[in-house]
């Protein structure tokens, strides 16, 4: 076989945004020699595209608040499909990493009396979100970076990982190829750490980058570990609509806090319809259009708009207004916020002034903007330890959205950057301590040819498929079948048509060198988006119920029994095994906090 | 259907030259769009960086026309007035790899070099700040690191001074530091000395085409001019200095 470059570092993070870069820096403390890969260049990881906030119990507003809010209000955002102790951790750590963010160099907005600010958001009882109007992502990832940086971090950019490699049951490096110039890297490690993102690509209409594949995944599944909760896709129910470029880019929550309010195209605010509300939010929110316009300006004695519903309640709503008729005239909803008026909007919501400015030719403080549901985010994922963030597989970890644990059925806005910061740090502190007991592997030749044949086979294929036309038909093969409003009959027709398109991905083809060569990068890619789609696809068809994301029109409703249960899929031998795990059960002195608050 | 012809630069560092593809057009495209359509279609092998096409990471800078510009903002429409092709380059400034992807590592290479954000001893945990206060450093921070400012930049792009010269996205970062009302950092000499905001000459060519609209040149650059006039060419700080003998 061809040479590659062996390079070793105590621990490797594969992944360079929010909690790959916050991993590296804890990892660092504790004296490790550490390698990041990204696949971009550093700074152009997903976390940018986070616009609304981060949640944190730091009660600069609203004195009520506290830790075991969050926790409450998580568990119930999630459908208590959540592993309790990972949520605890998330909200007792989140006010901590938040000023230590502060302390790095990251520049909130303001409160009156200087503190940190923070603005409402879906399913958050309190004012939790720290922001920076709406660029919060892109704040936390140049901070971390220009931290991580300063700590010494070796980082590879524009490397694309692509196997684990393991020593007997542990993990010990991992393969990959450098974008640049095509030629193979072997990282060996003690520890690895993914810190990969999630998975939205496989779906047309995503607010996800080019990146978001499910690599982490499916490195983490051929490597022996368990998957959980793959059905679990989150849509969020404000996507851009028209003009066609830009369907599925993001429009923040954020609109949504500062007071913007959702209409359907006969003018009416569909969310105020009993019919929407679910029964674990009947009371928390207002009743009449008129108490949620007192809560703009008086929080205290106002409930705040059902419009402020858990993101998988307002996806449904939408997606049920249309497919009823009420639809705008390109299929989505109205968002408007022009009540409040130009200088708030150009000072709190910049980046969607700009957004739909230049891409729309719409003047949001002006004009309502049409939205609809766009795929945003993945709970599902790698299983992890709430403490550690271990998997079950020997020096791997799990960090961000590629782990699974803590967001359960459904994830709040605002709960996915606090995650990276929680988590981050505490899978870098554990790989630490892992690490240095460690010594590194020793890897058989045998692992790293194969995975190199799988990559170059396409260049040698005399097939016809084209890697950019396979992933266009899976993305509408996903939209159609496993989108919002799933059926079984649906989910088997879209299950058949993914194993097809897996039996023609055999016959991949592509042409050019090696060097920066796009259509070389989605051959691989596409099989990656394939496998992730097929488990996505099987656990949906697998939970015969309907609890946050996964919303089963012929199973309607939630079934205690499948409270119960996560969803476990991992590989065995060749093939897929799809199994349950007793959700954890929550001490009674969690439990006891939602008696105290009926 | 529409169409529009794009011309764009294939080669690496040996050289190149412009080939032309023809593009089916749909309401709201981008010259990115044109992009992708081209490498499913017409040719996988096009080569160009972009993530998150909705003008938040920077990635996708090229220069379009002969202008720098991110290629996920660039409406075909605005190119679409007369006949001729929509002309695509790499960004001019860096050297090629492939097609429309740049050598940017120089940059990271400076940004390296300058101190992170360092809190001063007595700042007070958490810090406390009025919005005032912050609001200049925040605009700094909205800035994508998509480098179009340093390409277009003729210190860097005509007279390739990247030994003397850090360019002006590495200026608004040493500004948004020194600018922080907690950093306890001495940040000037490096601001004068290695960064070299004297060769900066105030064309403001910077802030034309940032897709932020960060307003390099009035709210950054001149102002750290000003910061170090003040201790290097003030006569009465000169004095101060000979007096106290501190360089």
């Amino acid at each position: 076989m061809e040479s590659y470059d062996t390079v070793e570092h105590d621990i490797l993070v594969v992944g360079a945004g929010g909690a790959g870069l916050r991993a590296m820096i804890a990892a660092a403390e504790a004296g490790l020699n550490v390698g990041v890969v990204c696949k971009s260049l550093l700074g152009k990881a997903h976390t940018v595209m986070a616009e609304g906030g981060i949640a944190g119990a730091l009660a600069n507003l609203d004195k009520k608040d506290s830790w075991q809010v969050h926790f409450m209000d998580t568990m119930r955002g999630g459908a208590f499909l959540n592993n309790w102790r990972t949520v605890e951790l998330l909200a007792k750590e989140a006010p901590e990493r938040v000023l230590e963010l502060e302390q790095y160099g990251a520049v909130f907005d303001r409160t009156p009396a200087g503190l940190i600010m923070q603005r409402p958001f879906g399913g958050h009882t309190y004012r939790r979100l720290n922001h920076v109007g709406d660029r919060t992502g892109l704040e936390l990832l140049r901070t971390l970076q220009d931290r991580a940086v300063g700590a010494g971090m070796k980082c590879y950019m524009e490397v694309t990982m692509t196997r684990l490699l393991k020593d007997g049951d542990r993990v010990v490096g991992a393969f990959g190829y450098y974008r640049e110039t095509g030629r193979f890297l072997v990282i060996k490690a003690k520890a690895v750490i993914l810190a990969t993102g999630g998975w939205g690509r496989m779906y047309r209409v995503t607010s996800n980058s080019w990146e978001s594949t499910g690599d982490g995944a499916m490195l983490a599944y051929d490597a022996g570990a368990e998957l959980m909760d793959m059905e679990m896709v989150q849509f969020h129910p404000t996507g851009m609509v028209w003009p066609p470029g830009v369907r599925g880019i993001l429009v923040t929550e954020g609109v949504r806090g500062e007071g913007g309010i959702l209409r359907n195209g006969k003018g009416e605010r569909f969310m105020f319809d009993p019919k929407y509300m679910p029964a674990a939010y009947k009371g928390r929110f207002a009743e009449s259009e008129e108490e949620a316009r007192r809560w703009i300006d008086d929080k205290d004695n106002n409930r705040p708009s059902p419009d402020l519903l858990p993101r998988d309640v307002v996806s449904r709503a939408i997606y049920r207004e249309v497919l009823a008729g009420n639809g705008t005239e390109h299929g989505g909803v109205y968002l408007d916020i022009t009540h409040r008026g130009p200088e708030l909007v150009k000072k709190k919501l910049p980046s969607m002034y700009e957004q739909f400015h230049a891409l729309a030719d719409l003047d949001i403080t002006r004009e309502p903007m049409e939205v609809g549901p766009t795929i945003h985010y993945t709970m599902g994922g790698v299983r992890a330890e709430p403490e550690t963030c271990a998997t079950n597989v020997p020096g791997l970890y799990a960090a961000g959205e590629v782990a699974c644990g803590v967001h359960g059925a459904n994830r709040l806005g605002g709960n996915a950057l606090c995650d990276l910061l929680v988590f981050g740090k505490r899978a870098g502190e554990a790989a630490a301590q892992y690490a240095q007991m460690a010594a590194h592997g020793s890897i058989d030749d045998a692992q790293i040819r194969t995975e190199a044949e799988i990559l170059l086979a396409p260049f040698e294929s005399a097939g016809t498929e084209n890697p950019y036309l396979l992933t266009q038909e899976l993305q509408a093969t996903m939209q159609e079948g496993a989108m919002i409003a799933r059926t079984e009959e649906g989910l088997l027709k879209c299950l058949d048509q993914v194993l097809e398109l897996q039996r023609r991905a055999k016959n991949l083809h592509v042409e050019g060198s090696r060097i920066f060569n796009p259509g070389w990068f989605t051959s691989r890619d596409i099989l990656v988006m394939l496998k992730t789609s097929e488990i996505i696809v099987r656990c949906a068809l697998e939970r015969r119920e309907s609890r946050g994301a996964q919303w089963r029109t012929d199973y309607p409703n939630a079934d205690p029994e499948w409270a119960r249960k996560n969803l476990i899929a991992t590989k065995d031998g060749d093939t897929l095994k799809i199994t349950t795990r007793p959700v954890p059960e929550m001490p009674p002195e969690l439990a006891r906090l939602f008696e105290e608050t009926k | 259907m529409d169409t529009v012809t794009l011309r764009i630069f294939r080669g690496d560092a040996s050289g190149g030259a412009e080939h032309d593809y023809e593009v089916p057009t749909f309401p709201g495209m981008v010259v990115l769009d044109a992009i992708h359509f081209i490498q499913a279609n017409q040719d996988s092998t096009l080569s160009c960086r972009w993530n998150c096409k909705a003008g938040k990471c920077g990635s996708c800078s090229a220069e379009i026309n002969g202008k720098p510009r991110l290629m996920c903002k660039a409406r075909i429409r605005d190119y679409t007035t007369d006949s001729a092709p929509i002309v695509v380059h790499p960004l001019k400034a860096f050297p090629v790899i492939k097609d429309l992807v740049t050598d940017v590592a120089w940059n990271y290479q400076v940004s390296a070099k300058i101190a992170p954000f360092t809190p001063r001893a007595d700042a007070p945990k958490p810090f406390v700040m009025q919005q005032i206060d912050v609001d200049r450093v925040q605009e700094f921070r909205k800035c994508i690191e998509c480098f179009l400012c340093q390409d277009v930049c003729h210190i860097l792009r005509d007279h390739n001074r990247k030994d003397a010269f850090y360019g002006p996205r590495q200026l608004i970062k040493l500004a948004n530091l020194d600018m922080h009302p907690y950093d306890g950092l001495e940040r000037r000499k490096m601001i004068r000395e290695e960064a070299g905001v004297g060769f900066c000459n105030i064309t403001k060519c910077c802030t034309e085409v940032c897709p932020e609209h960060i307003k390099l040149t009035d709210n950054a650059i001149i102002p750290l001019k000003e910061r170090v006039a003040d201790i290097y060419f003030d006569p009465v700080m000169w004095l101060a200095r000979k007096l106290t003998k501190k360089e």
